[in-house]
């Protein structure tokens, strides 16, 4: 046996693994979602027919969207003041942002429920201090799915970004000012560029992991804010309409690959999933 | 020094404990050629980037044409500097990279273009403006460098170690290049290496930097022949050091007392009279003959040959190793190990400088 086959022997359980929970029922998902309740594409046709199908497709592109300029424009300063002025500090910097991997999304989401809530922290608070009269919707809403989806995505955004910056030389905002350009246009003109491709990988891995999102949206959204994955949880447990459920499922792994496609053209896809440093 | 383009005064840089600059002050002479020459971390570095505004020293001031830029920020100093790892822009190509200080100064398109041609022929690339930074050799990418350093016309150019990373060859190459460079162009020149012989064979003029402070300045040919102390004449080229006894004679001159040998001393020297002193000879100063031909007998230990010369090590019973560098072409004496000789030298060779 050649060396590489017994490596590949090696993998073989996790693939095993992998086939077995994972492949097999995706397979199976669509399968169904071509025979219940009867063989054919009905669910397909009914799903595109639907209008609640459409507003919930399009209400989990805006969230996840917009979830994704918000973690970029925070992650962003946050990437560039640990590579920048982190210094020694730095991997505190970093144990910090890697932190909230410790505690489960469920446990933060129900955190985030008790500070926005309509008695909740926050409220309570600008109460007390006379800065309102009643309470601010803060969550059931699109703002609340939005706060809590952002500090949950923070860290996938962060973590590419960092990376990157961390290849880039400090030497070329130097030579930029050394050759007259303003503190700002130094950071503008070369340095930012450089940062696109971490820019890209960080945006993409948070817009493709915030079109799947649940727990939060859940929680949040309070039933008022059905993005899709919430949508076909609905379906399966309160109306147990599995056909329409499976079909809404490939069509959302389907936008989801298409995402990854087009962004294929524009992101190094090995480097954001693969080759993370 | 009338009417320096820069001048530094009492400038001192403390990291914590570290005083990575200590109390130095220079004048730059429009036009010359400077080198600032140290072993690593003598602060030659940090000394350049207090010049170019990339870090502000502790204490002290920078005038430039007399006027105070301690405090000034890079982008309104003026100056190019070239990083030793030339840092060009890497989303930017050649001509891009060359163009950048013009584009920020607002130079008309039409112009720009013309210029930045200009200074790729200046440095010989000018089949190379499409490219990227990364599809350049590391010479290239040197050129490039240059080029966009001199694009705008600056007074003075900075630069950082900027043949450190390339091969022996090139690296002579481009020393004469640059050479010929600051000859036509007139540009002040302030060039840090660690490279004694890059040091000794561009510059009109070399600072002699070790733990932050200036140990000695002056033209190449001076700082070889006259070293004020251990430090320079050991690190600009080699040196023995052997002890003597300096004594000023009745008739008003000095000499310098070697165990049983006295040298007549040229000049008076800056060091302790009569007090515990000693000569730096360099080694190729040094005459090896037969045994009893010169003044100190001695026994050849070690021989490496060199190809137009070769270094002799012989042990000496009080000064130690004494290293004599004599020329294979025609040598009085074909030297072997273990040989039994005698060496000497001139009153011309000796150099006296202070114990310490
Ligand atoms: N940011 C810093 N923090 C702390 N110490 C520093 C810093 N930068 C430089 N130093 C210290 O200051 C001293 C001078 O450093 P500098 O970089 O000027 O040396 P150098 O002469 O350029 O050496 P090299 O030839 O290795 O480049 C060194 O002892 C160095 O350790
Ligand atoms: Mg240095």
């Amino acid at each position: 046996m050649s060396e590489k086959t017994r490596y590949w022997m090696l993998a073989l359980p996790a693939l095993a693994l992998m086939m077995i929970f994972y492949i097999w029922p995706v397979l199976n998902i669509f399968g169904i979602s071509l025979t219940e309740p009867e063989p054919g594409f009905g669910n397909y046709t009914r799903m595109f027919d639907s209008n609640a199908v459409k507003v919930s497709f399009v209400l989990t592109f805006r969230i996840a969207a917009i979830t994704t300029v918000f973690c970029l424009l925070l992650g962003y300063i946050v990437a560039y003041t640990i590579t920048t002025y982190g210094g020694r500090r730095a991997p505190l910097m970093l144990g910090l942002v890697l932190l909230p991997f410790w505690v489960s999304v469920l446990v933060r989401s129900f955190a985030w429920i008790v500070l926005l809530g309509r008695s909740g922290l926050v409220n309570d608070t600008m109460m007390d201090w006379g800065i309102i009269e009643t309470p601010l919707r803060l969550m059931h809403n699109e703002l609340g799915v939005l706060i809590s989806m952002v500090h949950v995505m923070l860290p996938f955004a962060i973590l590419p970004m960092l990376a990157n910056m961390r290849g880039i030389s400090q030497s070329h905002m130097m030579a930029a000012r050394g050759l007259g350009a303003s503190e700002w246009r130094a950071f503008r003109e070369v340095y930012f560029p450089q940062t696109l491709p971490g820019v890209f990988s960080g945006g993409l891995l948070v817009f493709v992991l915030s079109l799947g999102f649940f727990i939060t949206p859940a929680l949040l959204g309070g039933g008022r804010v059905m993005m899709i994955s919430e949508y076909i949880s609905y379906q399966i447990q309160e109306l147990l309409r599995w056909g329409l459920a499976t079909a809404l499922s490939s069509a959302l792994l389907v936008a989801t690959a298409l995402v990854l496609i087009v962004a294929g053209n524009f992101v190094n896809l090995r480097k954001t999933f693969l080759e993370r440093k | 020094m009338p009417n320096p383009i820069i001048s530094v005064r009492n400038a001192v840089k403390t990291y914590g404990k570290v005083r990575a600059l200590d109390n130095v002050a220079l004048d730059i002479r429009e036009g010359e050629f400077l080198t600032l020459l140290g072993p690593s971390g003598s602060g030659k570095t940090t000394l350049l980037s207090a010049i170019a505004g990339f870090l502000s020293v502790t204490s002290g001031s920078i005038h430039a044409r007399g006027a105070e830029i301690t405090h000034l920020p890079p982008e309104k100093r003026d100056f190019a500097m070239v990083f030793q790892g030339y840092a060009l822009f890497p989303t930017m190509t050649v001509a891009e990279n060359v163009g950048y200080p013009l584009r920020v100064r607002k130079m008309p398109n039409a112009e720009r273009a013309e210029r930045v041609r200009e200074c790729l022929e200046l440095v010989q690339m000018s089949g190379f403006a499409d490219r990227m930074p990364h599809q350049l050799s590391g010479g290239q990418q040197q050129r490039i460098a240059l080029a966009r350093a001199l694009s705008f016309k600056p007074d003075v150019l900075l630069l950082d170690e900027p043949l450190s990373a390339l091969d022996k060859k090139l690296r002579a190459d481009l020393q004469w290049e640059l050479k010929a460079l600051h000859d036509r162009l007139g540009v002040t020149f302030i060039y840090v290496t660690h490279d004694q012989d890059e040091a000794m064979s561009m510059s009109d003029r070399v600072i002699i930097l070790s733990d932050g402070s200036v140990q000695q300045e002056g033209a190449p040919a001076e700082l070889y022949n006259r070293p004020r102390n251990k430090f320079v004449a050991s690190f600009l080229g080699k040196s023995n050091f052997v002890p003597a006894q300096i004594r000023k004679q009745a008739n008003g001159t000095y000499t310098a007392q070697v165990a049983q040998e006295s040298f007549e001393l040229s000049a008076e020297p800056e060091v302790n009279i009569d007090g515990k002193a000693c000569l730096a000879i360099r080694p190729e100063r040094v005459r090896l003959g037969l045994p009893g031909l010169e003044c100190f007998a001695g026994r050849i230990r070690q021989i490496s040959y060199l190809g137009e010369r070769c270094l002799v090590l012989v042990d000496h019973e009080e000064f130690g190793e004494i290293l004599i560098s004599q020329t294979t072409w025609n040598a009085s004496l074909p030297p072997e190990p273990n040989m039994e000789i005698s060496f000497g030298w001139d009153c011309k060779a000796c150099v006296p400088i202070a114990e310490n």
